[in-house]
């Protein structure tokens, strides 16, 4: 058997750490192989090695047979090796047509060619069922289209080896359908994809082989017909993986977190983001927010959390109207909070590890004495959350935030809200972007939490998350509170209903 | 309270006999030796200091025998620098070399060798670089906040002002106590510095106005104030300039003068010493400097963690001010220096900056930089002696910030060095262990 590219023995080292340690891929022609591994696992490397971003220590790299030397993405382009990058890279002020076509111009005597570039854009997009409008500009078309465009500019540069990189992760379930039916079309017509994931239930529905890293390491190539979700699972994280959620029925007791028909309005907008909100959450139960994202769960959280001013309404803790007060007040009257965008709001990445995980903690007596930072206490500190939460980082406490993986990067802000040991605790998409073991380990979490008493709100936008983990449900559709369910009572088919606003309670 | 300072004796020990050591050769055995001794006298400290160091490295590299100097993002960006200045000083002698070529290398020698020529030049050098590291830690502090303080000058101009108001007007002080006046009119420069700094902290916190527009327009005001305030208060007309201050308000000597003679050194480099002490302490030892960094490197979770980051900034404001304005009154605070009511803004706030960036904003790094300008400007002094003008060294100055700017290119280039070194020496461990073996 031929394959289209082979990396060979491919080692390559970052300071602390072996991102890909003697990783072998093989790639035939015309199949989607599946790239599965745990973040940090080595994925994003591997690909970068071979879209010449990173140069290996060791091993080799064959493109058709011929063993070749990757030193820029320019060179894999003319190699037929494209790739979608999970955060696109498309200018937002300019047209699709001009995305397409940037970098690789047709011109005559100097002025740009648009003609026959928009000929072709045409074909192709109706050779492969890529509906998009060449003429519109990025900024107003859809994350879905975007990616098609991404996808557009590799075959406009007749890539015959494609890499996606995590496609689904910003994408609606609807788009997510159709970027597989895509997927399949183009390995149909003989481009050879890698799909790097990990999410299972992708690979078993598109993909023909799947290759396995775990910590940089090779640990193997299997078909993906003959191989379960389990297996595979096991694979990458190197044990086996429940995917049932095990969970006793919740005992709720008293109120912890009320909140009364609660607004925010947007200035910007000039129109309610949140509209009248009200509910309680108890100790000991779990109450989610479902909905599609945009729908104001993010300001509902901003506001109870103190990020911005509510218009109207009261929030109450345990009694007390904490409305106006504060973030660092709330912080310490028993608030704490996961947030959904872990760079802008969860860390700072300058800062090492162990100095992230006092962030809320700092002042404390535990912390200072007459406001000098005690470095002993914040290390052991940094140290038994490492431990007891399995952070992994090349150097440990003094790692810089910035070098971590994602995933870990989640898993301290994970620990160091838990360990604040507040008794309301707010989760944003807790497990955005992670891998099942990690998702595995912060749902484990959040129930353990939730039997020690805690009142937790979760927001998510996943539906299997939130049929899975909540006591109760709450649906949110354009800022208004459409619904409330029990999970044992509804199926997600309706609950997808409410979500998508063609459904409302009264 | 005895218990811990034990400990703490016993922990470094050498640190402080070494301190005591220096304290003494520096402050009390200039006073006592004859003139003829201090040359050896200052090679002692030197050779005190420099052990010290050495010491101390020891030290380091002992407890961390597995230390790779690719994984040491400090000594990477100091290396950054350091390539940033070698290139500046080649750009001065290419420079010297089209200009006069005959001279061109005993020039760059000139200017390498700048503050260390004599024991005179040092001096001088040390006396001249105290303004500079001050501004270079009042600019490199608010860096750290994520301000970049572009008002120094304006800062320094309000201290200076003060600090000559009060040396020339409270004589009274004086009489009181000579170290008491100097004292007084430093505070006083510092108070009228921090008040300067800070009302483009308020204006960033509470009206979002941007620091550096608030901070360049503060700076005109402060010279046209100065002027006005001069002119009006303490003017001397016969010299068109202001009065001189009292003797008592003068930056004493402490014996300094007699460790480094005929040079114009003072006070200023401990208190300047000072200060670097207390800002490295703040920034990193100390939970108000956690939450400064902190709002420097990322302002939504400073926010998100419940820090005041407003209240932050007008402090940081405040300090960075305060350390200008101690700038100014220790440029000025010495007998035979003169403010003047001309419209022109004090360079030495401007030179802060780069002092700051080349320093990596720290305020170590700010002190060894600003020691090298004020080399620098020694060898510049020097260089007139040859044939060329001492403007050489600013442009050396520019360059070498236009190279410091670099840094990222820079670094990546020393860790690939390092890397490859690294590798290299691992290789020649692996096949001298396999030779090992061949011979069993």
């Amino acid at each position: 058997m031929d394959y289209i590219i082979e990396m060979l023995n491919i080692t390559k080292e970052f300071p602390g750490i072996k991102a890909n340690d003697d990783v072998t891929l093989q790639l035939k022609k015309g199949e989607i192989h599946a790239l599965l591994g745990e973040n940090g696992a080595g994925k994003s490397t591997l690909m970068s090695v071979l879209f010449g971003l990173y140069q290996p220590e060791k091993g080799e790299i064959k493109v058709r047979g011929k063993k070749v030397q990757i030193d820029s993405p320019n060179d894999a382009n003319e190699l037929g090796i494209g790739m979608v990058h999970q955060h696109f890279k498309l200018v937002h002020n300019f047209t699709v047509a001009e995305n397409i076509i940037l970098g690789f111009e047709d011109t005559t005597y100097g002025f740009l060619e648009f003609d026959e570039p928009i000929q072709k854009i045409k074909e192709l997009s109706n050779q492969y069922s890529l509906k998009v409008d060449v003429n519109s500009l990025i900024s107003n078309i859809s994350v879905g289209q975007q990616q098609r465009v991404e996808i557009l500019k590799m075959l406009y540069r007749d890539a015959e080896i494609l890499i996606f990189d995590e496609p689904t992760a910003v994408l609606t379930p609807q788009e997510i359908e159709e970027i597989m039916g895509i997927m399949k079309e183009l390995a149909a017509e003989g481009k050879s994809i890698v799909l790097i994931t990990h999410k299972l239930k992708e690979i078993k529905q598109v993909a023909d082989r799947c290759s396995v890293l775990r910590k940089g390491k090779y640990i193997g190539t299997v078909d993906v017909a003959d191989t379960s979700v389990e297996k595979m699972a096991e694979m990458m994280v190197g044990r086996e993986v429940s995917f049932e959620i095990d969970k006793e029925a919740a005992t709720p007791k008293e109120t912890v977190l009320q909140v009364k028909n609660l607004s925010v309005f947007n200035e910007l907008l000039q129109k309610d983001d949140v509209t009248d909100i009200s509910f309680e959450v108890k100790k000991g139960e779990i109450l989610c927010i479902g909905g599609i994202e945009g729908n104001g769960q993010t300001q509902l959280v901003e506001a109870i959390t103190g990020l911005i001013e509510p218009s109207n309404g009261e929030i109450i803790l345990n009694g007390e109207d904490i409305t106006h007060n504060s973030i660092r007040k709330r912080n310490i009257a028993g608030v704490s909070h996961i947030p959904e965008d872990r760079h802008k709001y969860g860390l700072v990445l300058d800062y090492s590890l162990e100095k992230n995980l006092i962030f809320q903690t700092y002042f404390t007596p535990k912390f200072q004495k007459n406001g000098f930072l005690k470095f002993d206490a914040i290390r052991d500190n940094a140290k038994r959350l490492i431990k007891q939460f399995d952070i992994r980082s090349g150097k440990g406490a003094t790692t810089m935030a910035r070098s971590m993986s994602g995933g870990n990067q989640q898993k301290a802000i994970v620990a160091r809200e838990i360990d604040r040991d507040t008794e309301l605790l707010i989760a944003v998409q807790p497990t955005r972007g992670l891998d099942v073991g990690a998702i595995e380990y912060i749902h484990k979490q959040l129930i353990e939490q939730r039997d020690n008493d805690k009142a937790i709100l979760l927001i998510s936008l996943e539906l299997e998350e939130v049929m899975n983990l909540s006591d109760r449900i709450i649906v949110m559709y354009e800022g208004e509170n459409v619904g409330e369910f029990d999970p044992e009572k509804v199926t997600e088919n309706e609950l997808g209903l409410y979500m998508a606003g063609s459904k409302k309670k009264e | 309270m005895l218990a811990k300072l034990r400990l703490l004796t016993q922990k470094n020990l050498i640190g402080l006999i070494t301190s005591f050591i220096l304290f003494i050769s520096i402050f009390i055995l200039p006073g006592l030796l004859p003139a003829a001794l201090i040359p050896a006298l200052l090679g002692f400290i030197g050779l005190i200091g420099f052990g010290y160091l050495g010491y101390k490295t020891y030290l380091f590299l002992k407890e961390n025998p597995e230390f790779k100097p690719s994984e040491s993002t400090t000594l990477i960006k100091v290396s950054g620098s350091v390539i940033a200045i070698i290139a500046g000083l080649l750009f001065g002698l290419l420079m010297m070399l089209i200009v006069n070529p005959g001279q061109a290398f005993q020039g760059i020698v000139t200017i390498v060798s700048g503050g260390f020529r004599s024991i005179q030049a040092m001096g001088n050098m040390i006396y001249f670089s105290v303004p500079i590291i001050l501004t270079g830690l009042s600019v490199a502090f608010a860096f750290r906040t994520g301000l970049f303080n572009i008002g120094a000058t304006g800062q320094l101009t309000m201290g200076a002002f003060t600090a000559v108001f009060i040396g020339v007007r409270w004589g009274v002080l004086g009489e009181v106590s000579p170290t008491l006046h100097w004292i007084v009119a430093l505070l006083g420069g510092a108070v009228a510095g921090a008040i300067w700094g800070a009302i483009p902290g308020l204006l960033k916190a509470y009206r979002n106005v941007h620091e550096v527009v608030a901070t360049i327009m503060l700076n005109y005001v402060a010279m046209y104030l100065n002027t006005l305030l001069i002119t009006n208060y303490i003017y001397n007309s016969d010299y068109a300039r202001a009065m001189d201050i009292k003797t008592t308000a003068a930056t004493p000597k402490w014996n300094l003068d007699l460790l480094f003679p005929r040079s114009s050194i003072g006070a200023g480099i401990v208190i300047a010493l000072i200060v670097v002490i207390i800002l490295h302490i703040i920034l990193n030892k100390t939970t108000f400097g956690y939450e400064l960094k902190s709002v420097g490197f990322n302002r939504d979770a400073s926010k998100y963690a419940g820090m005041n980051s407003k209240r932050n900034l007008v402090y940081s404001m405040l300090i960075s001010g305060a350390v200008a304005g101690l700038a100014g009154a220790l440029m000025f605070l010495n007998l035979g220096k003169h403010l003047k009511p001309v419209n022109v803004l004090i360079p030495e706030g401007f030179t802060g900056i780069a002092i700051a960036l080349l320093g990596l904003t720290s305020p170590i790094g700010v002190l060894l930089a600003g020691l090298f300008y004020g080399s620098l400007q020694q060898g510049g002094y020097f260089l007139q002696l040859l044939d060329y003008k001492p403007e050489i060294i600013d442009i050396i100055i520019a360059v070498i910030i236009y190279a410091s700017a670099l840094g990222l290119f820079l670094q990546k280039f020393v860790i690939n060095t390092l890397k490859a070194r690294e590798m290299q020496l691992e290789r020649s461990k692996q096949n001298e262990a396999l030779e090992g073996s061949d011979d069993e």
